[in-house]
């Protein structure tokens, strides 16, 4: 379960004010609102990579508010994939479990575990750059699946696709959730994407959220 | 008529744009002769020979010896200070930033002579005596390498920190998020990412160094066999009237320039370098 309680972000001079929602344990939550309405700062938040000015994020039963981002338990995938350019796909995969100190073996299974999952086996010693938009994008979902999060943080993962790539990637992402069982908040504006991967549609406007549909 | 009229209107603005360009070439292009020039003179007013001499003169040998030792400590120390610095620049705000940022500047702006001098005053304070007494640094070789990296390290500052904007912090954010601590996220994404810049911060800083003269003869002195570089060398040969070893060690320096060049053009990163050397 994630749930926030009266939680105010600020990134610059935009503030996210008085945010409450929760997202029931295993449910895929689509967050939808207009480019600079807070999305990105209220998934930033969650993540541990922004400041809270006051409010409650609690992942679980754990209250996660100041934590470090590393402790949280959240897989996270940036709008732009951000894969580690200088790392092979294979080191991209294994990066959060050798920094967690997982022995070789167990890196290698998972790592292997992950390519067949998302079909990226033959891409294993490609470098990003080498890469096209939706390889990229499942390699960025399988770097942070990789350390077995109980949370996913999906910021816009389909925008920048093709209408093809995109309905192959919904496949992903149903299959990932199906197997995973993560609970989600994927941040999107495409009307498309809510309804067909949410459990539960949230609305961000004027520095709020709102619940468009339950689940 | 309309296209009549468009020819018409369009002839004079090809023209004008013809013209304009060829303006922005002629006087662009004097500038490039002018480096060509000076290049190609000092190549024909020396031969082969004299070169050769040159690099048997004892002293001279001393001198490139010195220069490229100190050169490189300067472009090593340059990175230590300039890495960190830049990265903390790029990524951080923090009250004084702008000060900080304005005091970076003076080495590149600060005329070269006292820049000397003002080392050499520093030493003769206090703090500046204490640190003589336990290492010599006025007129002796640690003078030479201060010198040089009081002018590189603002250069390789600048140069890491153009770097470091180009990198997107999204790439550190997510390593945080997979359970990096800042310092791990920095050493197994950012830096390697960094490497073009680096390699351009480095070896811009070892070139600046290389041609470095003003402060290392108020601060160090020219005492042949000592303190002489490679800068120094072309200064004692002109003194005594030797313009023909005064431009044999020019040579070399011009090739070690070129060189250093290529390496930036061929491994770091071009734009990086040239944005490096903005104030």
């Amino acid at each position: 379960m994630i749930q926030v309680e009266n939680l105010s972000v600020q990134a610059g001079t935009f503030v996210l004010n008085d945010v409450n929602f929760e997202i029931p344990s295993g449910a895929c939550a689509v967050l939808m609102g207009r480019t600079g309405s807070g999305k990105t700062t209220l998934l930033e938040a969650l993540c541990g990579l922004r400041p809270v000015l006051r409010g409650v994020i609690r992942l679980g039963n754990r209250d996660v508010t100041n934590m470090e981002p590393g402790c949280r338990g959240i897989g996270y995938v940036p709008q732009d994939r951000a894969l580690f350019q200088t790392m092979t796909v294979r080191e991209n995969l294994a990066f959060g479990l050798v920094i967690r100190g997982e022995v070789p073996d167990e890196i290698q299974r998972r790592v292997g575990e992950l390519a067949a999952m998302l079909g990226l086996e033959k891409l294993l010693d490609r470098k990003p750059q080498n890469l096209s938009g939706g390889e990229a994008q499942r390699v960025a979902l399988g770097r942070a699946l990789a350390i077995r999060p109980s949370f996913l943080c999906l910021d816009e993962p389909l925008s920048a696709l093709d209408e093809e790539t995109r309905e192959e990637m919904y496949g992903v992402l149903e299959m990932v959730h199906q197997m995973a069982r993560v609970t989600t908040l994927h941040v999107t504006h495409n009307p498309s994407e809510a309804r067909r991967l949410a459990d539960l549609v949230l609305r961000i406007e004027n520095g709020r959220v709102s619940v468009v549909s339950g689940p | 008529m309309n296209e009549s009229m468009s020819s018409s209107v369009g002839a004079p603005g090809r023209r004008s744009s013809i013209l304009f360009v060829a303006g922005l070439a002629v006087i662009g292009g004097l500038y490039v002769l002018l480096i060509i020039a000076m290049v190609v003179a000092d190549a024909a007013y020396t031969t082969p020979a004299q070169v050769l001499a040159a690099l048997r003169d004892e002293n001279i040998r001393y001198a490139i010896k010195l220069s490229l030792l100190s050169c490189s400590l300067t472009a090593l120390l340059s990175l230590w200070v300039g890495i960190p610095l830049g990265y903390l620049l790029s990524r951080w705000k923090f009250p004084g930033k702008g000060l900080v940022e304005a005091v970076l500047d003076i080495p590149i702006v600060l005329p070269p002579l006292v820049l000397g001098l003002s080392l050499l005053i520093l030493f003769q304070t206090p703090v500046g005596r204490m640190i003589e007494s336990v290492v010599p640094v006025t007129y002796a070789v640690p003078s030479v390498i201060l010198a040089q990296f009081s002018v590189a390290c603002a250069f390789a500052v600048q140069t890491m920190r153009v770097t470091f904007d180009q990198i997107h912090p999204r790439a550190e954010q997510v390593a945080l998020t997979l359970g990096c601590t800042r310092a791990q996220a920095f050493w197994h994404v950012t830096l390697p990412e960094a490497w073009r810049g680096v390699l351009t911060a480095g070896t811009l800083a070892w070139a600046r160094a290389l041609g470095e003269f003003g402060p290392i003869l108020v601060f160090s002195g020219a005492t042949r066999q000592k303190t002489e570089v490679l800068s120094t060398s072309v200064f004692l040969e002109l003194s005594v009237g030797n313009l023909e070893a005064a431009v044999a060690v020019s040579l070399l320096m011009i090739f070690a320039a070129i060189a250093a060049l290529i390496l930036v053009r061929w491994g770091g990163s071009w734009a990086v370098f040239q944005r490096g050397l903005e104030p």
